[in-house]
């Protein structure tokens, strides 16, 4: 069983909800990037997303933009990224990893290439915004053998048969995007995406998780009661711009526990 | 004649083009190719874009024989094919209609446009007052701040121009901005591309909307000059002129065609937007194709004096036409590019766009090699006049 499945498992085993971060890798720091994941983990993050930047990325929003920015800026790379999960992994080796970029990127390193350094990195789950389900099997052809998941996207857009075509795909869990528009947007309906995720639910075999969006304790407490994961990513990031970078990780840390606290506070 | 019948079913031309967008414009892009492939053969819709192809853009463009400057060259025949007459002042509009038509089949009320250079948007801007609809440009406000009179243009025809401040404040960050405007709109907004790059099907759409150009052509050589050229020549930044008049050369195998692309300071320079000539294979903008990317993937920043060619990728038919040897591709610099821009001027009394200065280069450059009576045409795809102010500050002019 994958490290994803099996957190997924004793989460529903302790009733609880997951608690998913997302930051770039290399926003404010490189040197940074590990002492955050810790501060995650500490502040009660269940799994961790790690953005991979890239000059392009066309499905986010200007504050994960911004992020990508600050890191290209001091030329972090797809092999620095790989490089942080393996020193995350020296001293966790329990938090699944799930890296999240664009195509091209991994193209260039090779798709052979990138789920080898996946696989001996210790990444859990890949997902790659701009594959569309073809070309995602092609890498996930390469990923599974590795006992790393594939996860997919699905949309308030996406159709019935859309949506039966991913979850046949996805392993780990599906992420599903609570709005129509780029990340960080602010005008998620509960109802909506509680209607939404049922109608995933009853075709996918994966947990289903939530984000786009989710901007503060009360939507992900809300959320989380239809949901079996709660994705943070922009409002995580402006805690990063907001804060001095030998600061960034307590204050992740410390918004992190406020989630948390929030999604258990109906258990 | 071989039958060519590019792209697949999934927008593939071999191994370029595809859909490489993010799950939230799925859905929006199914129905625009279900729509396209509607009305891309329906008798009403053809007949309704000629009409308008012929009234409103003033088609077809001519052909016109440039004798003094061929002459001047002592070699082969230069013919140029003049889209510079069109309405708006380029080929641009060819495409804007199409996509506009196509809008208001959809029921669509708004449209969205990125823009380089500002030809696109201006002729985004003036179907948009055209139809009546609400009419959006993202442009990089470095380009903004060049172009600030097609910008005012645009204003003048009712459109709003949003800089973009992102990246590098280019043609490649307006496109991400606007697909994201799409991905929040979907619902009400048709995007319309200006190039033929992009996710299945705008290669294609865009394509087939400027094919006109070289239908044109194929009829009007032969009226012209008895013959068909030995040489097509356009300029490629995304190439969307180039594929229009390319298109139905395709099957005419003794039909030489060559796309010219920015080589700014030079290509060994770094300074330059030669995608094909330079770049190698990869994923940007929802299609497979060449890009200039550095050792990482990550997209580099490009150089050229012609704001229209100033873009690190390039469409993925023009990918498939080099892999298969049917096109070949060059790069003219920027003083080359402004060399003949400066002759036509002065030989022939036509004011060429900075852009179709390339292509008109390398014909300038092959002539000589040539036999007189061979022939080259040049898509002659936009005119000079929004360029004044760039041109003039190179020559240490102010206006």
């Amino acid at each position: 069983m994958s490290r994803i499945s099996a957190t997924f498992e004793k989460l529903a085993q302790e009733r609880r909800k997951a608690l998913i971060p997302f930051f770039t890798v290399g926003d404010p720091s490189l040197h940074q990037c590990v002492p955050t994941m810790q501060a995650m983990v500490a502040g009660g993050a269940d799994l961790i997303e790690l953005g991979i930047p890239f000059s392009d990325p066309m499905a986010d929003g200007p504050t994960i933009q911004r992020a990508s920015e600050r890191a290209l800026k001091q030329g972090v790379s797809l092999n620095d990224v790989l490089d942080a999960v393996s020193r995350f992994r020296q001293g966790d080796v329990a938090t699944p990893v799930v890296l999240m970029g664009y195509a091209n990127p991994i193209e260039r390193m090779g798709r052979e290439a990138f789920a080898e350094r996946c696989a001996e990195a210790g990444v859990d789950g890949v997902l790659v915004v701009d594959y569309p389900p073809d070309e995602a099997r092609a890498l996930g052809a390469l990923l599974s053998p590795r006992n790393i998941d594939s996860i997919f996207l699905l949309s308030p857009t996406s159709t019935d048969e859309r949506i039966k075509e991913i979850a046949a795909m996805s392993t780990g869990y599906i992420y599903y995007v609570s709005l129509r528009g780029v990340t960080g947007a602010s005008n998620i309906d509960v109802a909506d995406v509680a209607r939404q995720v049922a109608r995933i639910k009853s075709v996918a075999r994966v947990p289903v998780g939530v984000g786009f969006g989710i901007r503060d304790d009360a939507t992900a407490r809300a959320l989380s009661a239809v949901a079996d994961a709660i994705v943070v990513g922009s409002r995580i990031v402006e805690e990063i711009e907001t804060s001095s970078e030998s600061q960034a990780p307590a204050a992740v840390g410390a918004l992190i526990n406020r989630f948390r606290q929030a999604m258990d506070a109906d258990r | 004649m071989k039958i060519y019948d590019m792209p697949d079913r999934e927008g593939h031309f071999g191994p370029y083009g595809g859909t490489f967008v993010s799950e939230t414009l799925i859905a929006a892009i199914d129905e625009l190719k279900r729509q396209y492939l509607r009305f891309r053969d329906d008798p009403e819709f053809q007949a309704e874009f000629a009409y308008e192809l012929k009234h409103y853009v003033g088609r077809p463009s001519p052909i016109y024989h440039a004798r003094r400057l061929s002459e001047s060259l002592g070699g082969a025949q230069i013919y140029l094919k003049r889209e510079d007459l069109n309405h708006t002042g380029a080929h641009k509009i060819n495409n804007t209609v199409g996509q506009a038509m196509l809008a208001r089949r959809m029921g669509k009320q708004r449209v969205i446009a990125e823009t380089g250079a500002g030809q696109h948007g201006v002729a985004t801007a003036t179907v948009a007052a055209r139809y009546g609809m609400e009419c959006v440009v993202y442009m990089g406000s470095e380009d903004v701040r060049r172009q600030a009179q097609n910008v005012y243009r645009m204003k003048l025809l009712g459109a709003r121009v949003v800089p973009v401040e992102s990246g590098s404040k280019t043609l490649k960050d307006a496109l991400n901005e606007a697909m994201r405007d799409w991905v929040t709109h979907v619902q009400d907004t048709f995007y319309i591309i200006g190039t033929v790059a992009g996710p299945h099907p705008y290669p294609m759409m865009v394509r087939d909307f400027n094919a006109v150009v070289g239908r044109e052509c194929l009829v009007q050589m032969p009226e012209m000059a008895g013959r068909q050229p030995d040489v097509v020549l356009a300029c490629v930044g995304g190439g969307s002129n180039a594929m229009g008049i390319f298109h139905s050369y395709i099957p005419h195998e003794s039909v030489r065609l060559m796309g010219v692309e920015a080589g700014g300071e030079g290509v060994a320079s770094g300074h330059h937007a030669a995608s094909l000539v330079a770049g190698t294979p990869g994923v940007l903008h929802g299609n497979r194709t060449y890009l200039l990317q550095d050792a990482n993937g990550q997209i580099i920043e490009t150089h050229s004096i012609s704001a229209g060619l100033d873009y690190p990728g390039v469409g993925p038919e023009h990918a498939w036409l080099k892999d298969t040897g049917r096109a070949e591709y060059v790069a003219i610099t920027d003083d080359e590019a402004l060399n003949a821009f400066h002759t036509l001027c002065r030989m022939e009394g036509i004011i060429p766009a900075l852009e179709s200065s390339h292509a008109l280069a390398q014909a300038m450059k092959m002539a000589p090699t040539m036999k007189r009576d061979q022939i080259l045409l040049v898509n002659l795809s936009g005119r000079g006049d929004k360029d004044m102010a760039t041109v003039a500050e190179r020559s240490g002019i102010r206006l």
